[in-house]
């Protein structure tokens, strides 16, 4: 396996008022180029900051992260990240929103050809109706849509996604999974992505990393999810393999790291 | 407060049941508007001629309003810098606002963005500033009228003083609370310190400025009538000062009210332009 994100012996603590928190302690994975890969785990147990740390959002304390060959020392637009809560900025439109990133990632191209590629890009979310509307005035299905075609425009080496489809309804969420896996498998990306629904990470991964509850909080075990690609939603809920998966990330969780008390 | 503009639909001879109805409505809605503030300025109209009958000095409603439209009959006569129209002396006043805010403003705003920015020099001007910011404006009058030997740009300096800590702090305070994820954002893409100020920054301190905005041309529109009480000169202050020499009370009961009425404008004013450069979150 070629290894395109290295994370090797991988340590974060925050010094907060109360002291030193260790949240992340040891933690090591290798994800390949195209790989899909989800992290899992109970809510607080350091997802989001292993993934702010390969966006270089985060410095970690302890250990190194490697993302193509090159030591990760700060945020850059290779590492594309799609936020929790869409984060798109309010006074802008939809295409104003994709528009600032195209016009940083490729400033050298001609006008014309980054007002295409900011249309193209909302096109493949299905929000070409809607270029010129404000954030307030469009759902949060659409907002989030919004938030990955502005990831996906910069054409970034890695795809991080932090619960991006968590605070959606369960229908909408499902039609963006789908998209999600039509669009991965049209763009090949490479893929790091947040959840706490299992069905969501059983569905879309090729591997499940999931994590021990904090605090100091590692990689507790990784699943490989071997369904064959495309994946059809429909077809899998009838498949032995995919609930055999379903199964272990359940026991996983429920099992081996019950939440203490929650 | 929102008047209906619609006229009444005009009664025809043969009206349909339904535009009666509407008619009704439109009639009840607009009087429920109108009713109540009217009723309150008749209230205190009531009360002022109660007071004035009874009072030996103070003019009543009447002698008062025969007055102010001899006053505004014309208001930009001019015989020389101690007795000029009421006009000019609006004017005058509004110009030493304008002026001062506008110089607080242009110092203010990237002095609050900076403070905002930097915790350093947010912790370095604190003291000053929570030292300052209490002291009566008009205490730095004298230190004006010291620094510039002319009562013009020591009114002037009065305002800016009064009118630049709401702006600072304000922009200051809307610069901390802009959300981590709008700068996350721009950190992702590496945009360049000129491009978050202007993309992001900026965008999102705009609603929290126009407040500074508002409250500074508020305290300054408070300020400068005292200020110019002191300092003499042409200006509605000074104007006051000159009546009551004079003895002429109702042109100070006047003068309450013009100062009232452009204060509402410009914070009426304000509160437009703020609408506008909202953004909807
Ligand atoms: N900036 C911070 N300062 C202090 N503690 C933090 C900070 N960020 C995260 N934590 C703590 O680290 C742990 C992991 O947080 P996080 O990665 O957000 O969890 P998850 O995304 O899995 O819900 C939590 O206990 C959280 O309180
Ligand atoms: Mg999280």
């Amino acid at each position: 396996m070629d290894k395109f994100v290295e994370l090797t012996r991988v340590g974060k603590h925050f010094e907060t008022r109360k002291g030193r928190f260790v949240a992340l302690r040891e933690v090591n994975l290798d994800i390949a180029r195209g790989e899909f890969v989800s992290l899992i785990g109970h809510s607080g147990c350091g997802k989001s900051t292993v993934l702010n740390l390969i966006a270089g959002l985060l410095e970690p304390s302890e250990g190194g992260l490697i993302c193509n060959g090159r030591e990760i020392d700060g945020p850059g637009p290779e590492r594309a990240v799609v936020f929790q809560n869409h984060s798109l900025l309010p006074w802008m439109t939809c295409l104003g929103n994709v528009q600032l990133a195209v016009d940083k990632v490729f400033a050298s191209r001609s006008k014309a050809e980054r007002r295409e590629r900011s249309e193209a890009a909302l096109r493949m979310v299905g929000l070409d109706h809607a270029l010129h509307k404000y954030p307030s005035e469009i759902s949060g299905g659409m907002k989030q849509r919004v938030g990955i075609a502005r990831a996906l425009v910069m054409e970034p080496k890695v795809l991080l996604m932090d619960e991006p489809f968590g605070a959606l309804d369960a229908l909408t969420r499902a039609h963006l999974q789908d998209e999600l896996l039509r669009i991965v498998g049209q763009t090949r990306s490479t893929v790091v992505m947040v959840t706490h629904d299992v069905d969501e990470a059983v569905l879309l991964s090729d591997r499940i990393v999931m994590m021990s509850n904090g605090p100091a909080a590692t990689v507790g075990d990784i699943l490989t999810v071997e369904l064959p690609r495309p994946r059809e939603r429909l077809a899998l809920a009838n498949d032995p393999l995919y609930h055999q998966y379903r199964g272990a990330v359940l026991e996983f969780l429920y099992q081996r790291q019950r939440r203490p008390a929650a | 407060m929102s008047i209906p503009l619609s006229p009444p639909p005009v009664a025809h001879r043969e009206t349909h049941p339904l535009r009666r109805l509407a008619m009704a409505a439109w009639l009840r809605q607009s009087l429920q508007q109108v009713l109540p503030p009217l009723l309150g300025i008749l209230l205190f109209l009531f009360l002022w001629a109660l007071l004035a009958a009874r009072s030996e000095g103070l003019p009543g409603p009447l002698v008062t309003g025969q007055a102010a439209l001899e006053l505004f009959a014309d208001p930009f006569y001019d015989n020389g810098p101690n007795d000029m129209g009421i006009g000019w002396n609006i004017l005058h006043s509004l110009g030493r606002v304008g002026a001062g805010f506008g110089l607080a403003a242009l110092v203010g705003i990237p002095l609050g963005f900076a403070i905002g920015r930097f915790a350093f020099l947010a912790r370095m001007l604190a003291p000053i500033i929570s030292l300052l910011r209490p002291v009566s404006p008009l205490v730095w009058l004298p230190i004006g009228l010291l620094v510039f030997e002319a009562a013009g740009p020591a009114s002037i300096w009065v305002i800016f003083i009064s009118a630049i800590w709401p702006i600072i702090l304000n922009t200051a305070a809307g610069v901390a609370s802009v959300p981590q994820d709008y700068l996350n954002v721009a950190r992702v893409l590496k945009l360049s310190e000129y491009k978050v100020l202007t993309r992001i920054l900026f965008p999102a301190v705009l609603p929290h400025l126009m407040t500074g905005i508002r409250l500074a041309i508020g305290v300054a529109w408070l300020v400068i009538v005292a200020a110019e009480m002191l300092t003499g000169g042409i200006g509605l202050g000074f104007w006051v000062w000159d009546e009551w020499n004079n003895l002429n009370v109702a042109h100070i009961l006047i003068a309450i009210v013009i100062v009232g009425l452009v204060g509402l404008a410009l914070e009426q004013s304000l509160l437009l332009l703020a609408r506008r450069f909202d953004y909807h979150s």
